[in-house]
Order: structure tokens, then sequence, then C-alpha cells
């Protein structure tokens, strides 16, 4: 366990010989190979002496509990012997990019462990620790605005947010229970955390001084004076109110330097070489719908039912500058009532709501985060409460040429490229409808015709054959084929490629079938999707066509 | 005691189902006593009985005893707790062994020990212990508690000489897939599974699936429930990052178009047959072997219906038909353009048959030629017979027979028109005969046989004769009478060969539906192994004049090809496709037969098992 330990805690991992054979004496038996670098590399690492300390003091720890000698079990648990990973963090990423490239895991895992109880499979202080650095980055995350993308997904919540250039994504589970399998070696995890844990403290100390933020962070003196202390002394002991407050989210953070208003600088543009002005547009007009995206809540007011998840909400309208409240009782940190009249958009999420109050929009949650990925506030008339939602796509699939592309994607598209697609499908679709009948008879028809030309066919043949029968040769008016030439060119092209991959070597020949058996297979992957949504939609067409007519009689 | 019942201290339970309760002193059993009692005497019993309450059945002896009032009354006292013994007295007075007053004698008269005026030893060597072990720091004094990791600014000096050569060996983990839009809780309606799909989905292997989970849609956000599988997807996470071995894989980032070889395009390298022109019909069964006059007018055909047609190549007309009475294996016509003579193997014997077409004067000087044979003085032994034909068979047109001993496979001239060769199918040495028409004279040139011969052929222009075995190509020096070289075809079985016009290529089909060109001057092995066929191959032929070569196989195709061969040593043949030309119908698993090309025309004749023989130009 000790070297798995070190592997895990040092980063290092198996390779795959060049030679399988001749590294394993001839068996083509699996088994893993380290590089014998690697192994050294781990024998010089100084915290393996600290781990013998630590095996040392168990020993002694388990002897003097077996002798009953209290006084020295006392004294060897107050010289407990501990380690830093400071300096293997340092190793294994000498620069503070390549920290924020490897975060995705160590984020994952850190929200992972804080929803944890505080019992059982873990050490309490992990537990909380884990919660008080993803608390921490969250925060990080609302001050610098840094989200980008966000995504219900049925494992979980992901979401991605830039820093400093580099994407990051994580995942947290929807806060329930967890239902811990037997299977897994928390053993594993929990070294893996013991190194992330580090490393997320580092990167959040380092992300705050970029800032100009406290660390530890710290709430804004004012709304700290605006949440009275009676109030948390309710909700949580005085130990724990200080990450309780801070995990609500609601309070903007302390800041090292006060910060001056509006201290954007505008941004000196240095044309980089060899770019051109067409280029060198759209590059500002990203950063333009990026500057957009980030106030894309500024200035509405929200309100969370209490049936809403409230730490991702909360967590992503103030990203993007809204302001957010819930019920008091919920949870400590909110600023308003529901009965406030300047909030602007109120989130639920049951089938019929209470009395609505004038001046706000009912909204379900998933509002938020489809105008996130939108980039833009969506139409709210699809997200009313009880109403039948449009689909949630994943922001992170960018469609290549030939993919399948589902049509809310194209919808949402369009809008974001400023039209209304909505009145015009609706037109097209009545249109569609009465084109349908037309479609029909014509499809008849052409049917009608198709079969008499299969007819002729079929007696032109039947005459073929009497006339080999019977010998009175019988010379019948030729017909002037007309010769379609971009056909005939094509299908000459089409056999000049058959007859040169014949001459393909064989290796070659191999590599193209897989190429284009890869190709093929993506083709019939998409079209498989489109007949599905196509036979989908007609299915619902009917539906309605027919619920139309019920009402109609 | 009173001892009525003997059986000892055992569980009267035993005797539940006896007449009898135990035995008595006497040995005598002890009946129990007649119980008759219903619950209705039961119950009147205990009505009319005062002492009932008191009366209890003696499990011994069964009998019923009515306690007395003490030892009603020592169950009482048992029950409330009390001692059974009514003159016990529990709270009698304590009496003080040792009274608390000092007394003013001792109670030994023991003088105190020296031990008790001095210093302890052990005491001052486990002191001792004690202040060495802190002095050599063995023991240390409490550390002040320091719980919380305090972070730092860890990259304050990010220093580029840190970064050291496995960093750059260092191979990142990749990252986690990135969800698609099946993943959604509420996913477009395409991307649900339908119930064969979400059953073959749970029918796969766990590693073979696609997805590792079912897409599922949810009304809204507060019916999503959690996912089971989270934490077994970081672990398994965990477990990639510290045990899957990591590679850099050069991703082959192919336009599948760049492998395609660039060649010459077909339309530069006309003329070569394009489209099928005629269709000659005739022949009843498979259409074994074709050949064509030198002149090329005339066309003869052999087949399994056992005749032999002779064809005008430009009408498709037959002009005579030769019934031989048996399977017509092979047919060859003589390259000579002075004679008109046709070489038909049928069974055991070749015939040479002059067809009577063409020039009256070419085919009267070729009789004349035959006829002017002067048998010479004396018999030679020889391993065939030459017969003359009969008058009936001279009508026909057939001139001389060949018998061998075995049938016979195949038949070829050499390029003089005066020589040739017929192959045997026997495993002896005598499978390759060399005939001489003019002299009627027949040898054989191999001592040994060196496996089974498919097929012989003439160089065309110089004393080489070649065999083809199963797996090689022997060439011979007729002269010298010597193997002067032994090709490996690189297949498993030869069909046919032919000889390029050159006289230095030469391609071989084989019936594992493998084409090997062979440079005579480059090497021994197939300079090119061409696999265009997907069956056996049956016959291949080389164009006597334009740069073309032709397959033809199973499948009903005959595939044309470019085969440029250079005069410049230097500069390797130039192998390209050029058609593909289908027609024939598959019979009987055969498609095609025979291929040849016109001597003069870039004209390709096939011969098919479905009896026709087609014309391509």
């Amino acid at each position: 366990t000790v070297p798995r330990r070190l592997c895990i805690l040092k980063g290092i991992y198996p390779h795959e010989p060049k030679h399988k054979k001749k590294v394993n004496k001839g068996s083509t038996a699996p088994r893993t190979f380290y590089l014998l670098k690697d192994i050294k590399f781990l024998l010089h690492e100084p915290i393996v002496n600290k781990f013998r300390e630590y095996k040392v003091f168990v020993r002694k720890l388990r002897k003097a509990y077996g002798k009953s000698e209290w006084g020295t079990v006392e004294r060897l648990k107050d010289n407990k012997p501990t380690y830093r990973l400071d300096h293997i963090v340092k190793e294994r990423y000498p620069t503070f990019t390549d920290a924020l490239r490897d975060l995705d895991d160590a984020l994952s895992m850190c929200f992972l462990f804080s929803t944890f109880p505080r019992t059982g499979k873990c050490h309490v202080q992990t537990v909380q620790l884990c919660r008080r650095l993803a608390v921490e980055w969250l925060n990080y995350i609302i001050a610098s605005r840094s989200l980008r993308k966000v995504f219900l997904s049925i494992k979980g919540i992901y979401y991605q947010a830039e820093v400093l250039g580099q994407p990051v994504t994580w995942i947290t589970p929807y806060t329930f229970a967890h239902d811990h399998p037997t299977d897994v070696d928390y053993r594993v995890m929990a070294t893996f955390t013991e190194f992330y844990t580090t490393l997320l403290g580092f990167v959040n100390f380092r992300l705050y001084h970029s800032l100009n933020l406290v660390y530890p962070p710290k709430i804004d003196g004012q709304a700290d004076v605006d949440l009275k202390p009676t109030e948390g002394k309710e909700y949580a002991m005085d130990s724990e109110s200080y990450l309780e407050k801070l995990s609500a989210l609601s309070a903007s953070l302390a800041r090292v330097v006060a910060p001056a208003h509006e201290d954007e600088v505008e941004m000196d543009e240095f044309p980089v070489e060899g770019e051109t002005s067409e280029e060198m547009d759209t590059r500002k007009k990203e950063q333009e719908a990026l500057e957009k995206q980030k106030k894309l809540f500024e200035g509405l007011r929200f309100f969370l039912s209490r049936e809403v998840p409230r730490e991702p909400l909360a967590f992503i309208i103030r990203c993007f500058g809204g302001q957010v409240s819930w019920d008091k009782s919920l949870c400590i940190g909110a600023t308003y009532g529901v009965s406030d009249p300047s909030i602007t958009h109120h989130i639920v999420d049951r089938p019929r709501p209470e009395p609505q109050l004038v001046g706000r929009c009912y909204l379900q949650p998933q509002w938020v985060f489809d105008s996130v990925n939108a980039k833009m506030c969506l139409p709210v008339a699809d997200y009313f409460p009880g109403v039948l939602l449009p689909p949630h796509l994943s922001p992170f699939v960018t469609e290549q040429e030939g993919d399948y592309v589902p049509p809310e994607k194209l919808k949402l598209l369009a809008l974001q490229r400023g039209e209304n697609p909505d009145e015009e499908s609706e037109e097209e679709e009545e249109e569609e409808e009465e084109e349908d009948d037309h479609d029909k008879e014509e499809e008849e028809d052409e049917d009608e015709s198709e079969k008499e030309e299969e007819m002729k066919l079929k007696k032109m043949e039947e005459q073929k054959t009497q006339s080999n029968k019977a010998l009175p040769v019988k010379v019948t008016a030729g017909k002037v084929r007309l010769e379609d030439r971009k056909r005939l060119e094509q299908e000459q092209q089409s056999e000049e490629k058959r007859l040169a991959i014949m001459m393909m070597k064989k290796r070659e020949k191999y590599l193209y079938k897989k190429i284009m058996f890869g190709k093929k297979r993506k083709v019939r992957e998409a079209n498989k999707l489109a007949a599905k949504r196509k036979a989908h939609d007609t299915a619902v067409k009917e539906e309605k066509k027919k619920s139309k007519k019920a009402r109609r009689a | 005691q009173d001892i009525r019942n003997t059986v000892g201290n055992i569980p009267m339970e035993w005797y539940q189902d006896f007449p009898h309760i135990g035995y008595d002193l006497d040995g005598k059993k002890i009946y129990k006593p007649i119980r008759n009692k219903d619950e209705l005497d039961m119950f009147l019993e205990k009505m009319e009985n005062p002492d009932y309450w008191r009366t209890v059945q003696d499990k011994m002896t069964g009998a019923d005893i009515r306690l007395t009032d003490e030892q009603v009354d020592l169950v009482h006292r048992l029950q409330r707790g009390q001692f059974g013994d009514v003159h016990f007295n529990p709270y009698e007075p304590a009496v003080d062994f040792f009274t608390h007053e000092v007394m003013i004698h001792p109670v030994t008269n023991r003088p105190a020990d020296k031990r008790s005026f001095i210093p302890s030893l052990i005491e001052k060597e486990k002191v001792s212990k004690l202040v060495h072990a802190i002095k050599m720091g063995w023991i240390k004094p409490r550390k002040p508690k320091d719980d919380s990791p305090s972070y730092y600014d860890l990259w304050a000096h990010e220093d580029p000489n840190s970064i050291l050569g496995r960093h750059k060996m260092h191979v990142p983990a990749p990252k986690m897939k990135l969800p698609g839009h099946e993943e959604s809780y509420n996913p477009p309606p395409e991307y649900l599974l339908s119930e064969e799909e979400k059953l073959a989905w749970e029918q796969q292997e766990v590693a073979e699936r696609k997805l590792n989970f079912v897409p599922q849609r949810f009304g809204s956000l507060r019916q999503v429930p959690a996912y089971p599988r989270f934490i077994q997807e970081r672990f398994e996470r965990c477990l990639d990052l510290y045990l899957c071995p990591r590679q850099r894989k050069m991703r082959v980032n192919v336009n599948p178009e760049d492998l395609i070889p660039k060649l010459p395009k077909p339309r530069d390298l006309q003329p070569f047959p394009t489209t099928q022109a005629l269709i000659y019909r005739g022949h009843s069964s498979l259409v074994r072997c074709l050949s064509i006059s030198p002149s090329g007018q005339w066309l003869v055909s052999g087949s399994d219906d056992g005749t032999v047609r002779f064809w005008e190549v430009c009408t498709a007309r037959c002009m005579k038909t030769l019934p031989v009475g048996g399977v017509v294996k092979s047919i060859a016509w003589n390259p000579n353009p002075t004679i008109c003579l046709v070489a038909v193997c049928v069974e055991q014997s070749v015939l040479l048959v002059n067809p009577c077409l063409g020039d009256k004067l070419l085919y009267g000087a070729t009789d004349q030629l035959l006829e002017s044979y002067v048998a010479p003085e004396e018999e030679r032994v020889q391993p065939v017979r030459w017969v003359t034909a009969t008058t009936e068979e001279h009508s026909k047109g057939i001139r001389l027979v060949i018998q061998h001993s075995k049938a016979v496979k195949q038949v070829t001239w050499h390029g003089k028109g005066d020589y040739l060769a017929s192959v045997v199918s026997d495993n002896s040495s005598m499978q390759v005969l060399i005939h001489q028409s003019s002299k009627r004279w027949s040898q054989s040139p191999f001592r040994r046989s060196k496996g089974m011969v498919q097929v012989v052929l003439f160089h065309p222009t110089r004393p080489y004769f070649f065999v083809a075995t199963q797996r090689y190509v022997r060439v011979y020096n007729l002269l010298k009478q010597e193997l002067t070289k032994k090709l490996m075809t690189n297949c498993k079985w030869v069909s046919s060969m032919a000889i390029h016009p050159g006289g230095d290529n030469i391609i071989c089909g084989s019936y594992d539906s493998k084409l090997a060109w062979f440079d005579l001057d480059l090497s021994t092995r197939p300079y090119q192994l061409l696999r265009h066929h997907k069956r056996a191959l049956r016959s291949v032929a080389f164009h006597r004049r334009y740069p073309l070569f032709a397959s033809g196989s199973d499948d009903g195709s005959v595939i044309v090809c470019h085969g440029m061969v250079y005069n410049d040593l230097l500069q390797n043949p130039l192998l390209v496709p050029v058609k593909v030309l289908k027609g024939h119908v598959i019979t009987l698993d055969l498609g095609v037969l025979d291929v040849l090309f016109h001597p003069t025309q870039p004209w390709v004749f096939s011969s098919g098992a479905d009896g026709t023989i087609r014309l391509y130009t």
C-alpha cells in the first residue's frame, strides 16, 4: 500500500513497453510495467521516511494500547508524525498553469467528498476541508465571473469555468445521501483526495491573491453587518456559521485593496502578426460577447423557492451578476423575502405554484441553465411552471459538419443570430399540413407512373426473350438515349477510384477500409437519430391532429 | 427424607405418556392418581373447595397436597423478598473490628526499613533514562498543535529550471469525456433508447457499452434522483489515473483520399477494351478454351459438349463445328501465319486440325506440308503414337492424331509453328512432351518429375521453356538442356501463365485469386502480387502488341490491366488496372474460363461457363 500511495501522490503511472514480449520474458500475460527511472525517482522521495515514521508510530501506539500504558499513548498521540505535500505539488506542477490544467479531477473529487456524511467512510477533517475548499473555489468563480457553461445531466451538474484561459470542468452530484458502494476502495480515494486538497488549497490561495481578495476568504464588511448575529445563531453554531455564511454564496468577499470603481482599463489592441483584420474583428466580437455573457443577469433579482436546489442556482445566478435570495428558514444569508416587489424572477419547481404575485416571472430552474448556455436570456414562455419543458441540450457538444444536429439546437443558433424562428416554424407547420395532402396525391401519381413504367419494362423483357426463342428477327426503331453527361462523368470517376483502390498496398487498403468504415458508421448513426426524431415528430403531430379533431367534434 | 418415588431428579415429563409415574422402594410402579375431572368439575371444585388456592400437585407422586399454614407463610415471605427463616434478623448491630480511635501501642514492633530513608535507586534510574532520552531528543516536549494546513503562494517564483526532463516526458492524463446531449436530464427524444436498444444495452458486456448509462428523461428538475454510480465512476477514474499505462499515440490523421495511389488515368492509357461488343452463342456447355488465328480473323473454341467451333471474329458467325467426341481441354492455333493448323486436346490425344478457313492457297499449302512427310527408315521409339487421320476424319479436317498414353491437359505451340508441347496429367517424368509436327517426332524432355505440371510455355523468341508446377515456375534452356531459373510464385496453386511478347515478363494466375507479375531480370520473386479478383483466377493473357494483360476469374469478371514494360532496364514495369469487364453469368460456381487477346486489335475475348464467348472492344 505504501508504493501505491507513493505512486498516487507522485503521479507515477505505468508504461506500455515497446516490445511487450521482450520485457515480459516471452510471455504475453497482461502485466503492468513501470519505468525503472520512475521507481528510482520514488525511492528518493523524502516522504518515504515520513511514511516509515508513521508506520513506527502506529506500531508503538498499538503496543502502548496493548500494555494499557495510557501515559505513553497520550505522549505518542501528541507527537504524531505529520507530513506535508507542498513540495510534491510544486514538483508535479512546476508552473501555475500546469496545476490549473489538471484541476478537473481535483475539483470533482473535492465536491464529491464534501457531500459525504461526517461519519464512517473517511475522516471528518477531510470532509470539512473538502467542503471548505469547494466553497472557496465557488466564491472565487463568483468573484471572477469565470463560469462559462453549466449542464444538468442525470449524473450530476457539470460546470465549466475559464480560469486564466484554461477551461476547468467539474461535476457535482445531486444533493442526496450516498448509497455507499461496497466495491470501492475508499483508501485509494482518500489518498487522491489528500493530494487534491493540498493542490486545491494552493491554487485557491494563488487565485484569491490574483484578484486581490483576502485568503482565507472573508465576507465583505458591509454584508457582515447585514447578517445579524442573532439570525446566524439560530441556524448554526458559532464555529460553523462562518463557513455556512460563506457557502451561502450570497455575499461578496472582502478585498485586500479596496476596488476602485470601474477600474476596467480599456485593453490596448495589439494586432498579432499574420492576423488579418477579419480575424481581429471576430476576436473582438468574441470578446464583446464574453463581456456581455458575464453581465447576463445583471440587474435581475431572483428568488429561489424552497424545492429548488439552492446552492447550484445561487452560484450560477451570482456568477452572472444577478442577485439572489431565498426563504429565511431555508439557509443562512437570505437578503430579501418572498414579498419583495423588486423581485423579477421567481424560480419554482412545482406543478401548480401558490397564488402568484404580479410583476415577476415564475420560471422553472432549467431556464437559468439554458440561458447561461445560450449566452442570452431566453424567452420565458417555454419555462413557466407546469409546462412541458424544451429539451436541455449539452453545451459541450460542438457539431461538426456531417454530425447530427438536434432541431432544438438549430433553433437556438437562429435565436442567437437574432432571428425569431418560432413564428416561421408555426407558419411552416400550417403550410406543411396543407402540403402534406398535396404530397400524398403526388406520391400516388408517381406510384402509378412508376408502375406503368415497370409494366412496360416487363413487356420489353418478355419480347426480348421471345425474340431470342423465335428466330425471325424483328428490328424495332431505336430510341435516342439521352446521355446524362454529368452522371457518366461521375460514374467514370468512381470507377477510376475503384480501380485505384484495387492497386493499393495491403496495409494501406486495410487502413483505408477502416477509415471509410468509421465514416460510414458516423453517417449511419446520424441518419438513425434523424429518423428517430422524424418518427417522434410525426407521432406527436398525429396526436395533435387527433386531439384537434376531437375538440372540433 | 421420605422417598416414595425412586426415579430420582429427572424431568417428570418423561413419564407423561405412561400410566405410572415412577417406582416405589420395592420397585413397584406408582400409578398416577386417576384424574377424570373435566373442566366443569375443575370449576366446581374451584368454587366449592375453600382450600383450592392452597392445593398444589406434587409432581413426583401426582397427588394433590394441601399446603399447611407455615408453608403458605413461607411462600408469602419469599414472594415479598424476605428471608425464609422467620427468626433471622438481617439488621443486627455491626461490631467494629478496628476502631477509628488511634491506639497508643503499635500493632507490630518492627523497626522501619533503611530504604524508607534513602532515595530510590530505581526511580533514579528511571529519571536518568528520561533525562537521557530528552537530551538525545528521543522524547520530545509537546509540540504546539498545527492542524489546519497553511497555504501560501507556492508558485511565487516560477523557476524555469525546475521544469525537469521528466516533465517533458510526462504524459498528462486525458481529461474525462464531456457529456453529450444523451446525458441530459431532459434530452431530445431521439436520444432516448427504444425498447430493443435498451435490451441490447442490457445484454452487452459492461466494457463494450458505448454509454455507461441509460439515457432517461425527467419532466422537471425536482424528479431527478441521485445517480447511483457516481462514487464508482469517480473511483474508476482514480484507478485509471494511477493504474492505466499511458502512451502517446500518434493519431493517424490521414485523409483517406491521400491513401489512394496516384495512378495515370485509364483514359490516358487507351486503347483498351471497354464495352462488350459481341456474344458468340452456340456451345451448349462450358467453353474451356479459346484460340485465335494469327491473322485475327478466325476464332476457335473448345467446349465440354464435345465440339470445336470455328467462328468469324467480326460477325460472330459459327463457320464450322467439329465434333470431336470428348471434352476439349485445350486448343491452340499455330502461330505461324503460313501454316493453318489447330492443335486440339481431346482426352488422350492431340488432334492437328486444318480448319480449311481463309485463303485456299494457305490451307492447301498446309495440307501439302503435312503430306510431304516421309517416314524415316528406322522406326524410333517414341512416347506417343502418330496416327494419320482416316478419310472420314480427313473430310472433317483432322489431319494427324497424336495418341498419348494418358489424358492430355494442355497443348501449346512454339512461336515458329513447328514444335508443340503437350502436358499430360500424370505424375511421372513423362508429363511434358515436345512434338515436332513436320517430322512427326516426339520426345520427353525431362528425366524426373518435379511435381504436377500445370502449364507449359515456349519463350516467344529465345530457346527457353517455362514449366509451371503448383507453386513454382521453372525456366529451362532448351539448347543447353539445363534449368536456368526457378521462380517462386508465392501462390498456393498456379492455374495459368502467360508471357509478355518481349519475353522478359511473366504473369501467373493462381487458384487463390492472386496474379503474380515476374520480371525475369529483376528477381525470382514476383515483382507485384495483384489481388484484384475475389475468386480463383482461371486464365491470364498478354496482348501481343499493346501493353495490356487480362485475367479471367471465377467471379465472372475479366480485369484488363495496363502493363507497360520499358526498354530501360532501370525502370520497373507500370501496372495499372484499367477496366473491369463483366458479362458472364456464373454457372456451377464458375465464371470466366479463358481469356484471349486479339493479335492486332485491343480486343479481348472471354469464354465462360455459361456457354458463351464474349468479345469486348
